[in-house]
């Protein structure tokens, strides 16, 4: 019999609250129902054939083990149960304490705060606080290191972001492919508990705030990306910043208008253009500026926009980065897709 | 100002028993943002405002988005609610099925 597509779809519809609710698990219990299945199967025959008096010794036998499975429920209701519960509040608040005293005993172990024979204090942090300035051209000395002795661990975390972005969308992007999906996606679509369906919400109050607010933390983002190299911050921080700004304006204005500006596409393209940047001028300024050779790249003076060499622009790359992921983070988790 | 610190510092710890006590997921969350926003203080008091910045967006801000966003996909919020609107009939009294 033939189904036209709106019973394939309610079909679907029904299935899939059947499953969110569980009701219906397709998993659970399908080995127990064929072994049971089986053992019927095997057992029914013999019963036939037995004498009155093989009855009755089995029934006695039955009713035997019948008291004791009932005697030993008994027991895991009224003694078991509790003691279980003793047992495991003991040792919650045993394990607990323990792991707070050894914590603590460390934090007493370790050198005071701000000694100066503190192990931190070693030549490699005189190094840097010394000729961090005069090498990398950064007055804020935590971006110089990070993104200029320690520019290659950089680009390392700035792979793992993008490697995480990619697994989240590996696993939770909806495959606009697949049929049997489609359907799934079709029935979520008409889920009125479903963001989906819901989603331009109107919210007044959220939409006016967002109107104020995005462009300031927007704003907020951009300076501290573009001043990583003069004031505290950097491309991580301001990423973080920019990243949470859009999720205020899609927050407010749904994925519709999003759209308008942000797509899948554009995301692919940034976050490539960012990495590839990266890396690319990385590789130079090792070949060029690493072990003693001289760099072509002017420092500049300190204190200006355009200064530090690199920083500025692995700052802006970083900056992209981040914010690209922390926005797929929000929207693949809350829809499905960018 | 050294007074502010402990206090910020007792905040922090009460915090985090808080969190660890109450057993509504949505409190624990913003729990924990309060958490974040005062660790971003005490950051800036122990001179590191990098730290303080990234600490304020991504602890307070965009993790907490995502927590809630976890609540809301294994229905956590709206059976929060559920539960409160059956509580609130139960106060009312059993007699008004007929609403809703």
């Amino acid at each position: 019999m033939l189904k036209s597509s709106a019973e394939v779809t309610i079909m679907a519809k029904n299935k899939l609250f059947a499953r969110v609710n569980a009701w219906l698990d397709d998993e659970v219990g399908g080995l127990e129902r064929t072994m049971e299945a089986a053992q019927e199967q095997t057992a029914a025959p013999d019963i036939e054939e037995l004498s009155p008096a093989e009855k009755r010794w089995a029934q006695e036998e039955l009713d035997e083990e019948r008291r004791i499975e009932a005697a030993m429920n008994d027991w895991t209701e009224k003694k078991g149960k509790p003691f279980v519960r003793a047992l495991y509040n003991v040792l919650c608040v045993g394990v607990c304490a323990m792991m707070i005293m050894l914590l603590l005993y460390t934090v007493t172990a370790l050198p005071h705060f701000g000694d100066p024979n503190h192990p931190i204090n070693n030549e490699v942090s005189a190094r840097y606080i010394e000729k961090g300035l005069q090498e990398t051209g950064a007055v804020n000395i935590v971006t110089g290191m990070i993104l200029d002795y320690r520019a290659f661990d950089t680009l390392g975390e700035s792979s793992v972001l993008f490697t995480a972005a990619m697994v989240v969308l590996f696993l939770l992007r909806k495959d606009k492919h697949s049929a049997r999906h489609s359907q799934l996606a079709q029935a979520m679509d008409l889920n009125p508990h479903s963001d989906t369906y819901y989603e331009p919400k109107n919210d007044v109050i959220l939409q006016k705030t967002a109107t104020i607010l995005v462009p300031i933390v927007l704003l907020l983002g951009v300076y501290v990306v573009l001043n990583g190299h003069l004031s505290p911050g950097g491309g991580f921080s301001g990423g973080a910043i920019m990243g949470a700004g859009l999720i205020l304006y899609v927050t407010a204005f749904g994925f519709v208008k999003m759209r308008r500006f942000f797509t899948y596409k554009l995301y692919q393209r940034i976050v490539l253009a960012a990495l590839l940047t990266y890396a690319c001028s990385k590789c130079y300024s090792f070949y060029t500026g690493a072990n003693h050779i001289h760099s072509i790249i002017p420092l500049g003076t300190p204190g200006a926009i355009l200064s530090s060499g690199l920083i500025l622009v692995l700052n802006i790359c970083v900056g992209f980065i981040v914010t690209c992921t922390m926005y797929c983070f929000y929207a693949v988790f809350r829809k499905g897709e960018l | 100002m050294s007074i502010i610190v402990q206090l910020m510092l007792v905040f922090l710890i009460g915090c985090a028993i808080a969190v660890c006590l109450t057993k509504d997921l949505l409190t624990s969350v913003v729990i924990y943002m309060a958490y974040s926003m005062i660790m971003s203080v005490v950051w800036i008091v122990l001179e590191s405002p990098d730290l303080a910045i990234t600490e304020a967006a991504v602890g307070a801000g965009v993790t907490s988005l995502l927590f809630f966003l976890a609540l809301k996909k294994i229905h956590a919020i709206d059976a929060r609610n559920e539960v409160r609107r059956q509580h609130a009939q139960e106060q009312r009294g059993g007699d008004d099925h007929g609403e809703e």
